[in-house]
């Protein structure tokens, strides 16, 4: 008897150490990034558990979206491989605890870029690749043109947002009273929007957008004209790793310069041949060595251009106005155009 | 003729304590105590350090700043303004609430099912079988998800009550049932205490006088038991003991003025009366029947183990069925059900973690969800959360032993 409470006694001990090794390994992971990356072959991408146009899986069960693409740019430029990528679908409770932990490389999640993401839970954005605000999604039924009429409605929310702290502040505001309805993922929702559950849908205007192009009839469904925050969404990365957080920068920055620039996919290769332009020259690292020091090969550039295209084409093919989602440019333009987007130069 | 000596006695050596059967079992206990005392001293500087390594540290001052969301279902009040900490005591008793529900009604099913189970009509023993073997071999969460997801799919919106020929109405035109909830009629008083006549002295002046009814009617069958043992004649208590349950509490109540908030319809949904909301009816059904099941196979398995000469005796005495099951049988049976029954009750709270799954706000979804998430402060709010459940599992355990231990054989 006393030899088998040893033997119990001696299970649980080997299996703390297991666990011990185990953080052990998880704490190493923090630091060197982009060797880790290099090392494995695969970048570890956190994305949404499904959003379409943003990140979802297609009928071939490849992720396709706008967030993706910003991965496989990364993919592209560190290893030359825009396929080479680990899609992680994470919760808007899951996402955070998955890459402190390290097992993904970079969140691309529409993630509201907010102070205290960035300075206490220890992360880096990189930039904003979505300049958003939350709306409301009602059924025309509804009989509602102002989100100031929605007193007393059942809102669903997906918790662990910003858009939840948002739509308490909003309605506590404006002195209006709502029921919220906590759901945990858009696909959850979706079903509950739908079944009558709340009488509204909260969350970033383009993540309604996208809903609503899902279902059976998107017409009986309207977006209210309040947008009732910022929400600028971005990819980011852990804190402290500076080199791969210059990585992921730069990748998005390239993304958009080159749309600036005019370089797109399909003259990416005759581009940077022959170009008299010396900014596209030093981007596409025909002169220069910023690709050198990145700590990456001197097309790093071309090859995340030519993954999935410029950021307009990336917009164009995932979210815009010929799409079923169909997202004006808007706040999203380039500078040039009126828009928010404007990179440093690559100099 | 030998004599009988001691045995030579052995002086202690090093080896004995791995050769010595009377040693060897301490030596390797205190050997494995060493290995899991480094392993958890290991387990916590590697945390301390890999904490230091990212800059993070271990607080709890975010439970006194705002919460900063809404909860939908709060036993006190509540905004967006209050603290973490209050938010955390609303999914605490949210999480008591739909413990103490489920714990009474899966008791009744649970009782139920396992009497009904060894009967002698085979359709009923034969349902009862179905109904343990179906509920008890699907996981819990699957069956909230189902209530949950049935509740949301066939009940009718709150818009199916409006106009004038609506597509649903209200039960007794007080109880509606909608995909979100059930709404029913809530107790005010127009003459109570506290603010605006509803304080919480109201409740507590309504309880004291159900328990004083409850002690009345003991003393009431005291005397009537002592009358019968003098005389052998029972004098009758019916009148006296509902007229003591019911004209008390009818006259407080009068002098209160109760009345009825009825649900009504306005705006978007009913206000008025009192919501159930759509979660806590799944969580809390799918809790009972799921639980039920396991407490009816300890309900029979503890029928089962009062042995049947004790039944036969009793009926060779001259006592009805009835009353040979609630004299003689269900008090033995108690003692070998009570010891398993605690587990289900300790099963039922930690199950209503799974609260999560359709949106209930207990503890597990307010400090251990938003909150979390809000604040980024994982560690120590699951620290919190381990250290809520283990207290309200060890007080359950205390409770239920002590109820335990007035039960059992006393053995003299």
């Amino acid at each position: 008897m006393a030899e088998n409470q040893e033997e119990v006694k001696m299970k649980r001990t080997v299996f703390l150490g297991a666990l011990t090794v185990a953080g052990v390994a998880a704490g190493a992971a923090a630091a060197a990034t982009l060797d880790d990356v290099k090392a494995r072959g695969k970048l570890n991408c956190g994305v949404t558990t499904g959003l379409v146009g943003f990140a979802a899986p297609d009928a071939n069960g490849e992720w396709t979206g706008f967030d993706v693409s910003v991965c496989r740019a990364v993919a592209a430029a560190v290893l030359g491989d825009p396929a080479a990528v680990e899609f992680v679908p994470t919760t808007g409770k899951t996402r955070f605890t998955a890459l402190a932990s390290g097992e993904v490389d970079m969140l691309a999640r529409n993630t509201t870029w907010t102070f205290s993401r960035d300075v206490d839970l220890k992360f880096d954005f990189v930039g904003v690749n979505y300049y958003d605000g939350q709306g409301f999604l009602v059924p025309k039924a509804l009989g509602v043109s102002s989100a100031k009429d929605l007193d007393g409605a059942a809102v669903c929310i997906q918790t662990g947002t910003t858009t939840e702290l948002n739509l308490a502040d909003y309605f506590r505001k404006n002195n209006i009273s709502y029921e919220p309805v906590p759901i945990e993922t858009n696909a959850e929702g979706q079903q509950q929007y739908l079944a009558g559950a709340c009488d509204a849908y909260t969350t970033d205007a383009s993540g309604l957008a996208a809903t609503r192009a899902t279902f059976e009839a998107p017409g009986d469904h309207i977006l209210l004209p309040e947008i009732i925050s910022k929400e600028p969404l971005g990819p980011l990365v852990r804190h402290g790793d500076n080199e791969w957080g210059d990585v992921v920068r730069w990748t998005l920055n390239a993304l958009i310069a080159a749309e600036e620039l005019g370089v797109s996919s399909a003259n990416v290769a005759e581009m940077s041949g022959n170009t008299n332009n010396p900014e596209v020259a030093r981007l596409l690292g025909t002169e220069g060595e910023l690709g050198a020091m990145l700590g990456l090969s001197a097309d790093w550039a071309k090859n995340a251009i030519m993954a999935g295209g410029n950021y307009g084409e990336i917009f164009a093919k995932n979210i815009g106005e010929e799409t079923p989602i169909g997202l004006a440019r808007g706040l999203n333009a380039q500078w040039t155009d009126g828009g928010l987007l404007y990179t440093p130069p690559f100099r | 003729m030998t004599t009988l000596t001691d045995p030579p006695r052995e002086s202690f050596r090093l080896s004995m304590l791995l050769y010595d059967t009377r040693y060897r079992s301490l030596t390797f206990q205190a050997i494995a105590l060493l290995l899991l005392i480094v392993a958890i001293a290991f387990l916590a500087n590697n945390l301390v350090s890999n904490l230091a390594a990212q800059d993070l540290n271990i607080s709890f001052s975010f439970l006194s700043s705002p919460a900063g969301y809404d909860i939908n279902q709060t036993l006190i009040d509540y905004n967006s303004q209050s603290s973490n900490l209050r938010a955390a005591w609303v999914g605490i008793l949210n999480t008591l609430l739909v413990a103490v529900l489920a714990c009474l009604t899966a008791t009744v099913f649970g009782v139920l099912a396992g009497v009904l189970r060894l009967s002698k009509n085979w359709l009923v023993r034969k349902l009862m079988a179905f109904y343990v073997e179906i509920f008890r071999n699907i996981p819990v969460l699957i069956w909230i998800i189902i209530i949950f997801t049935i509740m949301t799919a066939v009940m009718p919106a709150p818009t199916a009550f409006r106009g004038d020929d609506p597509a649903s109405s209200m039960v007794l035109d007080s109880i509606a049932f909608t995909n979100r909830g059930v709404y029913i009629p809530g107790p005010h008083f127009s003459r109570g205490f506290g603010a605006d006549g509803n304080g919480a002295l109201n409740w507590l002046i309504v309880i004291a006088v159900l328990v004083g009814s409850f002690f009345a009617t003991r003393m009431v069958t005291a005397r009537a038991n002592a009358a019968q043992e003098a005389t052998g004649v029972r004098p009758n208590t019916l009148w006296l003991n509902l007229a003591i349950w019911f004209v008390p509490i009818i006259g407080v109540l009068a002098i209160m003025g109760l009345y009825w908030d009825m649900p009504t319809l306005s705006g978007f949904n009913f206000s008025g009366g009192i919501k159930i909301g759509g979660p806590l009816i799944a969580l809390w059904f799918a809790l009972s029947i799921y639980t039920g099941a396991f407490i009816a196979e300890n309900v029979r398995a503890g029928i089962q183990a009062v042995s049947r000469g004790q039944t036969e005796a009793a009926s060779a005495l001259g006592l009805r069925p009835k009353r040979v099951m609630s004299l003689v049988v269900l008090p033995q049976a108690l003692r070998v059900i009570i010891p398993p029954l605690i587990s289900q009750y300790l099963n039922i709270t930690k199950n209503s973690s799974l609260a999560i799954a359709v949106g209930y706000a207990d503890i597990t979804a307010t400090l251990g969800g938003i909150t979390l998430n809000q604040t980024g402060r994982a560690i120590e709010c699951v620290l919190l959360l381990m250290l809520f459940y283990l207290i309200i599992s060890l007080l359950i355990s205390a409770v239920m032993n002590v109820y335990n231990s007035s039960m059992k054989l006393k053995e003299r």
